[in-house]
């Protein structure tokens, strides 16, 4: 299968492997034709998960992934696109359904958008919320103190 | 609080031509404060009458930040963070992280470990299908089994008090084995369980399986086929009863699943009632496997030789295991540091959860509360 891809995407795709487990790192450009070809030419049809990781130093500061698994295959594969802060990445609810929910935490946590989302809100934290507590420069003893004290009407909630 | 109708977008409320108060639809709010959501769950629903034409679930007011809290502590001190997260199957968790971390460090559990293992989550897979059992019997108005099923959940947690001092939330493993070994007559203390609990089951059944409320409540209630549950990531006991033959402990087995001889049980019909039987069935299997596993418990260690600071190479790994409620996995990112650079859990509850919309589409109010209790979510799982 990764030689197929190879095949189609040339160096867009970085097949790895770790404690026996095989990801890839993918341009995010290939993103929702790639997710589409593992759904439908691959039989990935189940989304196990989607999220995402922060990492500050970077460039492309962030790791959008998909955990995908394959009824027919046995097989799990992992898809990990990096991106810029404050880029998007295309929705992948019209390819599965499930994705509605972890796309939305996603969002929630991390600011990444996902085009295409039929719903695009937080899910976690309140609708007013300000700032996306998964992010690396976000404290873990931070809060939206306007929010709590607006809406709790204490002064902190630590 | 934030605009009362910000999260009512997909209702359609806002883009209808119709008037907000059609006199045919309702929309009216359930939760989160409400005996049957197991938790806090707000639930919007649209109505006709009593028909529901959709929903719309609020979640978040148990959210404590747990992959937040997991950056800032050692892989060995956010071990008991995650018995936190589903509080009925706390040592499911427990497994799953540990299981995860020793990948990372690629060192396995030995082989006394594995089987203790074993015989606790299964245990715990006992302890939490009775706890939905007597709570979604209860929903739907049969009080009595619950009282059954706590009965015996009691001797589940007695086996766990006696063995790690907590009934709850255990934190009975440790990475790399067991947090304890296992106290004298522990063994015989299972076997007697099993010996007790075996002819429970059948009491259990005897109460619902052909009671005639119980089956006019839950047969074709919240009907989803293995299609639609597998395009929605849902997993567990609900797939399985929609016809889908597919545990992990038999796909992928992990600890030492491999070497115990059980059946994975399905349903036909994907509706309330076969997620009934399937988890009344799950039951059976689990005293299987304990039995085989309390009959071989092997000598030796209890713990692999893992350093005493926890610090695995630079890496990422995702692995998951079959808990009570579905698949639970863990995701964890390694930069070579004492603490994990990224924790993420996949939360069987939060996926599941999902499908509550597409389950009570076309229902009765009255059997959202049926679907509700027949997803057997933990919203300290959902909301994390």
């Amino acid at each position: 299968m990764i030689a197929k891809l190879k095949s189609l995407y040339g160096s867009g795709i970085q097949p790895l492997t770790y404690a026996g487990q095989n990801y890839m790192v993918v341009d995010r450009s290939l993103i929702p034709e790639l997710l589409q070809v593992l759904r439908n030419e691959e039989e990935f049809d189940y989304c196990v998960d989607i999220t995402a990781a922060h990492y500050p130093a970077r460039e492309k500061q962030f790791d959008v992934l998909w955990v995908l698994y394959s009824f027919a295959r046995n097989e799990r594969i992992r898809v990990t696109a990096q991106i810029l802060d404050g880029d998007s990445v295309p929705s992948s609810v019209s390819i599965w359904p499930g994705a509605n929910w972890l796309e939305r935490e996603v969002y929630d946590m991390f600011g990444i958008k996902f085009d295409g989302h039929p719903d695009m809100k937080r899910i976690l934290l309140p609708d007013g919320w300000k700032g996306h507590p998964l992010r690396k420069d976000y404290g873990i003893l931070q809060q939206d103190s306007e929010w709590v004290q607006i809406n709790l009407g204490i002064e902190s909630g630590q | 609080m934030t605009e009362p109708n910000s999260t009512l977008s997909h209702l359609d409320l806002e883009t209808s031509e119709k008037p907000f108060l059609d006199a045919n639809e309702l929309v009216i709010n359930m939760g989160p404060q409400h005996p049957a959501t197991h938790g806090v769950l707000r639930v919007i629903l649209r109505l006709d009458g009593e028909k529901v034409l959709g929903l719309e679930c609020v979640i978040g007011y148990l959210h404590r930040g747990v992959e937040k809290i997991g950056e800032h502590r050692t892989y060995t001190m956010f071990n008991p963070y995650v018995d936190r997260m589903d509080y009925v199957a706390a040592v499911s968790n427990g497994l799953g992280y540990c299981e995860t971390v020793e990948k990372l460090l690629n060192v396995e559990a030995p082989p006394r470990a594995q089987h203790v293992r074993v015989i606790l989550t299964e245990l715990n897979r006992i302890a939490s299908h009775q706890l939905w059992l007597g709570t979604h019997a209860l929903d739907i108005g049969a009080i009595t089994p619950l009282f059954y099923t706590f009965r015996d959940r009691e001797e589940i947690l007695k086996i766990y008090e006696k063995y790690c001092g907590a009934r709850l939330t255990t934190h009975a493993f440790r990475i790399g084995g067991l947090q304890y070994e296992t106290y004298s007559g522990f063994e015989s203390d299972v076997k007697n369980f099993l010996k007790f609990f075996r002819p429970k089951i059948d009491e259990y059944e005897e109460l619902l399986t052909t009671n005639r409320i119980w089956v006019d409540r839950t047969k074709n209630v919240g009907v989803i086929s293995g299609k639609d549950c597998i395009a929605l990531g849902v997993t567990g006991p609900v797939l399985r009863a929609s016809g889908v033959k597919w545990d992990l402990r038999k796909a992928q087995p992990y600890a030492n699943y491999k070497n115990f001889d059980f059946d994975i049980p399905i349903g036909e019909n994907g509706d309330t009632y076969d997620r009934y039987l399937v988890r009344m069935a799950e039951m059976r299997q689990s005293v299987r496997i304990i039995e085989q596993a309390v009959a071989a418990i092997p000598e030796g260690p209890i713990m692999a030789k893992v350093p005493k600071v926890i610090k695995p190479a630079v890496g990422e790994v995702y692995h998951s295991i079959e808990a009570p409620k579905g698949e639970l996995g863990y995701f964890i990112v390694s930069d070579g540091s004492t603490q994990p650079y990224r924790v993420r859990v996949r939360p069987p509850s939060f996926v599941n959860l999902q499908a509550l919309d597409k389950m009570c589409r076309g229902q009765l109010v009255a059997d959202v509360i049926a679907v509700i209790g027949t997803l057997d979510i933990v919203l300290g799982e959902v909301d994390r």
